[in-house]
């Protein structure tokens, strides 16, 4: 293509993005846009499975009927939010195999959070509260993606987890509100997921190397530092309505501001982490892949007897 | 009467709590997110089943013990499910083999159960038969893909078919408890499901192109409370909030 | 060996009667059958439909964006086929 084209392409690109319009699938885009939405769409996507398993954890453990079936209702949503987001990796070429073989391979990554583990049943309502809430809170602004398919599976996303944060939040307040002992499990997991919670919005705007191309074209509407700040304004009353303290020393309300002012994140952990490090690295991916490696025989199966039945219906 | 039905849905809901929590245990770990969504439906709809019949068996039971107490608190001999369900999954084959053989007695035991004198049990099993109905077409396409599918699966199911056969014996067992019911017109006549069931799993078998096997002995003894050992490991996981931290909510 | 992927179907949903089947997105599965089930799990666990619709993917045959010029801007003048184009005289109900 010739240089001038490629030019008066990408401005014709920008200008539908800066007038709002979306960009759907078979529309001309940028060869690095269409990189970083299937970065981040399979980052996403890859989040929502490997996020079913702390809380899978739990499944079979769950304390009461309720409990069990809302939780596996969740874990399943989150299966079905996995898929969504893949179909949408698949409208831009990428290969929904490929791309989970990335994941399995180490190439890949998702959201750290899950690679800490669910020591206690409170860890399911500490997750729902403050994961999924932090989640809700990356998400929302997402329906508003400047990429069509994107943005309406953020749409459905959105929509189905307004449950996940409420069920996270009842399960918290009830253990904060029962006996001693619950809610000592309660405050242990807020004080084990508090930080790793506000590493989920990624790191410091000064350092994250994707925020400036991202929000020019609209991938990204907020910046990391923005989002975090709202999180923690809007979770700590959470915390004190139901008598939990956020195990942050340095945590102040700024009266001028009307911003809450917290401790410095332990950013060192946050890199141990990505980098492969983190208590449950190993054991999620090597799950995930035996899921997939167990299963091979199954998918396989069921190829074989589509095209048998196909033959035979030609036959017939 | 009353006892003698309290024990018949106590039976009815550890059917569905347990093969339900045995399913939920695949919930992350399925061969194809499609089909990890499709197994936590079903395990969903068996988790509700067995807390409508256990809130039911509850009522009838009149000692005040909740639907929660009925799952969580009662010891190993207490649960009167069948040794099926509680079977472990083995490999997906074995797991969807497992189902079929339930869900197609399920489906043809709450079509019965409809005309029951019993309208509280005829209105639960009005709900759950069109759950089951699903579950069995899902079961019974995968038992005929995996059978009549590759080599490999078709070895596969064969061996779960083999395995599983031996349980399915007590699929239809009956003691006086059915006696009672029967009598006045509470339940079916346990005859009439099992030609039914012999006929339609022969069918869907037969289209699988698996055979069951020759070996005939039959095991039960879960309708009274005598399992296999696989029971005790699923309780102590199922049990585990309920033990550790007793009289509590959550 | 590389494993031969299921391939992938889109997802239409009546999502209540005298409505269109509309597209709600895609997944993968090795048959029409399981497609249908899969979509059933997958896309109405809400209680979002009564009716389903898959397509194989390969199936569907779209539009080229860089002719929506030529499709899609001719009827942008012909504002005749719309009603607000006619004058009624103020006072005539139901037309």
């Amino acid at each position: 293509m010739k240089e001038i084209d490629l030019a008066e392409l990408e401005r014709d690109f920008q200008a539908k993005i800066d007038a709002d319009i979306k960009i759907e699938p078979k529309d001309w885009m940028p060869d690095e846009y269409r990189k970083t939405l299937i970065r981040q769409i399979s980052q996403h996507a890859h989040s929502e499975v490997v996020g079913m398993l702390p809380e899978g954890n739990w499944i079979t453990r769950a304390p009461s009927l309720r409990r069990k079936a809302v939780l596996l209702a969740k874990v399943q949503d989150e299966a079905g939010h996995g898929l969504y987001l893949y179909s949408a990796t698949e409208t831009l070429g990428a290969d929904r195999e490929q791309t989970i073989d990335d994941l399995h391979s180490g190439k890949a990554k998702y959201s750290s959070i899950f690679n800490y583990p669910t020591l206690t049943w409170a860890d399911m309502g500490a997750i729902g509260w403050l994961v999924d809430g932090a989640a809700i809170m990356n998400q929302v602004p997402l329906c508003r993606c400047s990429y069509g398919p994107y943005a309406r599976a953020m749409v459905r996303v959105c929509k189905e987890e307004s449950f996940h944060q409420r069920q996270g939040f009842e399960i918290m307040s009830k253990l904060a509100n029962g006996t001693p002992q619950q809610k000592e499990m309660a405050q242990d997991a807020l004080n084990r997921f508090w930080w790793p919670a506000l590493m989920m919005f990624g790191p410091n705007d000064a350092e994250s190397k994707h925020t400036a191309q991202s929000m020019k074209w609209k991938i990204k509407r907020h910046t990391n530092d923005e989002l975090r700040q709202q999180f923690i304004d809007i979770s700590v009353p959470q915390a004190k309505l139901i008598g939990l303290s956020i195990p942050d020393p340095d945590l102040k309300f700024n009266e001028k501001t009307g911003h809450y002012e917290s401790g410095e994140i332990n950013w060192d952990e946050f890199w141990q982490v990505v980098e492969g490090n983190g208590p449950c690295n190993k054991d999620r991916v090597d799950t995930r892949r035996r899921a997939k490696e167990n299963g091979q025989w199954v998918r396989e199966a069921a190829n074989a007897y589509a095209e048998k039945r196909r033959i035979r219906k030609k036959a017939s | 009467m009353s006892k003698a039905l309290f024990e018949y849905v106590l039976r009815l809901g550890d059917d569905s709590l347990i093969l339900g929590q045995r399913l939920s245990e695949w919930c992350g770990h399925g061969p194809i997110l499609e089909e990890d969504i499709a197994t936590t439906n079903i395990a969903l709809d068996l988790i509700g089943q067995a807390t409508t019949l256990l809130e039911y068996a509850a009522h009838l039971e009149g000692k005040k013990r909740s639907a929660d107490e009925l799952a969580f608190l009662r010891i190993d001999r207490e649960y009167k499910n069948l040794l099926l369900v509680e079977q472990e999954n083995g490999d997906f084959g074995k797991t969807i083999m497992r189902q079929f053989l339930f869900d197609a007695y399920r489906k043809l035991l709450f079509e019965k159960l409809l005309s029951s004198s019993d309208e509280h049990l005829a209105a639960i099993a009005e709900k759950s038969l069109k759950e089951t109905k699903y579950h069995l077409k899902h079961s019974s396409e995968w038992v005929i893909r995996l059978g009549d599918g590759t080599e490999e699966s078709h070895e596969r199911v064969q061996d779960s078919l083999n395995e599983l056969w031996r349980y399915t014996g007590e699929l239809f067992f009956e003691d006086e408890v059915d006696t009672e019911l029967k009598g006045s017109g509470v339940i079916p006549d346990v005859s009439d499901i099992q030609d039914k069931w012999n006929e339609l799993v022969m069918n869907v078998l037969a289209e699988a192109t698996l055979t069951i096997p020759n070996d005939n002995w039959q095991f039960d003894g879960g309708r009274v409370g005598k399992h296999s050992e696989h029971l005790g490991y699923l309780l102590s996981v199922m049990q585990y909030m309920q033990r550790a931290y007793p009289n509590m909510e959550w | 060996m590389t494993e031969k992927e299921w391939p992938l179907w889109e997802v239409f949903i009546r999502s209540k009667q005298g409505l269109n089947h509309k597209h709600v997105g895609s997944l993968r599965a090795a048959d029409e059958e399981m497609a249908i089930d899969n979509a059933r799990d997958v896309y109405t666990r809400r209680s979002e439909g009564i009716s389903i619709w898959v397509v194989q993917s390969t199936n569907v045959f779209a539009s080229s964006p860089t002719d929506a010029d030529a499709f899609f801007e001719p009827a942008n003048d012909k504002v005749y086929r719309h009603p607000t184009f006619y004058d009624v005289p103020d006072g005539i109900e139901h037309m």
